[in-house]
């Protein structure tokens, strides 16, 4: 894959090299975090001095269905020695959609000076590049946060409901399989309890996965993506878009891929997604 | 979770499992997961039979059981992803707790187990994969246990 700087993105500066993060592992002012969907590998070795965000037990209320609150994100964030000064720099498995997530949930609490690792866990490791098993522990900071933003990039189902009505442009980010409802969960992953499959009318299939190659993790450069995104489904970077998937991981990563690399300037992820609408009374569905 | 209906080695693993932070899990998990050792050529080589591949599993787990004289079953693994450290990890537990077991004890082995030694938070995916290991092992044990009778019977 060519430079970041050569593939036209917008904002080319969200994303971070892997030779960049191998010189910055010292450096105090930067943080690199890993989050991943499985547990096991952060601690099995990680980039040296890198910390965990572990979706579930950081990131997630642990009674409501709900992100984390002021308090638990300053929490978070003193824990892992993050001031509203340092970088902090997320990569992770699964072509960093996992990465993509915990940089969302980032984004609700205004921390902007985050950037995403290009190819994630995948290409650290193709590379050979220094893995460690050592927990680095760092010094308590005293962050303080705004009120979490729920408002800008995250969006719920009533809101949904009245963008749907008003013809408004979305991206179902699942399978074709989760999109036509002929299944209601990911391949390989079990029925969870959704009653109802299909998607939301008006929106567009472009599962998230197209966004990234998969030999390395790294994402696709701009001229391809729009091609996908704008060639495909005719969305335009003045579009109101609306991602969504199944709980809203999935489309974090399109958020960001619409949002940051091709400057769309209203992206707003449904973290409900399928899982509520699909169980919602009397909301409308299309099928196929 | 009935631990007395466990196989007594794999009941020593729920065992051990019992009251570790989430750290401590993973930690154990994976020292599991390093002491895997894949299927020997001798049993089976790539490219692996699909009959012997474990449903569900996103790690491309296989499961291939093996005959004892004193009618248990050893049953070995590969696992073709080099990151699936929980499919690892879960093969390791099965070799070393239902391997040279009796097969009813074997057959009685309960999904939740996975759940004991994963935490309830497992990820749907992962779940379900490991539980594919758990229903290969199981399908090898209850036909070696069907064959068995039915030559009991003289059928």
């Amino acid at each position: 894959m060519s430079d970041i700087s050569a593939r036209g993105y917008v904002n080319a500066n969200v994303l971070v090299s892997t030779d960049w993060v191998a010189q910055h592992l010292e450096d105090p002012n930067v943080r690199i975090i890993e989050s991943n969907e499985d547990q096991l590998l952060y601690p099995s070795g990680h980039i040296p001095g890198a910390v965990q965000v572990d979706w579930a037990a950081d990131l997630n209320d642990p009674i409501r269905r709900d992100y984390l609150d002021k308090a638990g994100f300053e929490s978070l964030m003193r824990r892992i020695g993050v001031t509203r000064e340092t970088t902090v720099v997320f990569y992770g498995d699964k072509s960093n959609w996992w990465a993509c997530y915990a940089f969302w949930v980032f984004q609700l609490f205004g921390h902007t000076n985050a950037r995403v690792m290009d190819g994630g866990r995948l290409k650290w490791e193709k590379e050979a590049r220094p893995m460690t098993r050592d927990k680095r522990e760092y010094a308590a900071t005293s962050y303080v946060a705004p009120e979490r933003d729920d408002h800008c990039i995250r969006t719920f189902r009533d809101e949904v409901l009245q963008h749907a009505k008003a013809g408004g442009k979305m991206v179902d980010v699942r399978s074709p399989q989760e999109f036509s409802g002929e299944r209601t969960h990911m391949a390989e992953y079990p029925q969870e309890g959704v009653l109802r499959g299909g998607h939301i009318p008006g929106a567009k299939s472009v599962p998230w996965a197209r966004a990234a190659n998969p030999e390395d993790g790294t994402f696709k450069t701009a001229e391809e993506l729009k091609a996908i995104y704008e060639g495909e489904i005719g969305l335009n970077p003045s579009d109101d878009v609306v991602a969504y998937c199944r709980i809203g991981e999935r489309s974090s990563h399109t958020w960001f891929v619409l949002s940051y690399l091709l400057g769309y300037k209203k992206v707003r992820n449904y973290d409900g997604s399928w899982t509520e609408w699909g169980n919602s009374v009397g909301l409308p569905i299309e099928r196929g | 979770m009935n631990e007395s209906a466990l196989p007594q080695k794999l009941a020593d693993v729920v065992a051990d499992f019992q009251f570790v932070d989430r750290g401590m899990r993973a930690e154990m998990l994976i020292e599991y997961a390093d002491r895997f050792v894949e299927v020997p050529a001798s049993i089976a080589t790539r490219p692996f039979p699909e009959a012997s591949r474990a449903p569900r599993c996103e790690s491309d787990a296989y499961v291939f059981p093996v005959d004892q004289p004193d009618g248990t079953m050893h049953f070995y693994f590969a696992v073709e992803n080099p990151q699936g450290l929980s499919a690892k990890a879960w093969a390791v537990v099965l070799e070393e707790t239902c391997s040279d077991t009796p097969l009813e004890q074997v057959m009685k082995v309960p999904q939740d187990v996975i759940f004991e030694l994963y935490g309830r938070d497992l990820s749907m995916g992962k779940g379900q994969g490991l539980i594919g290991m758990l229903d290969m092992v199981q399908h090898a044990a209850k036909q070696r246990l069907i064959a068995r009778r039915m030559r009991e019977q003289g059928l």
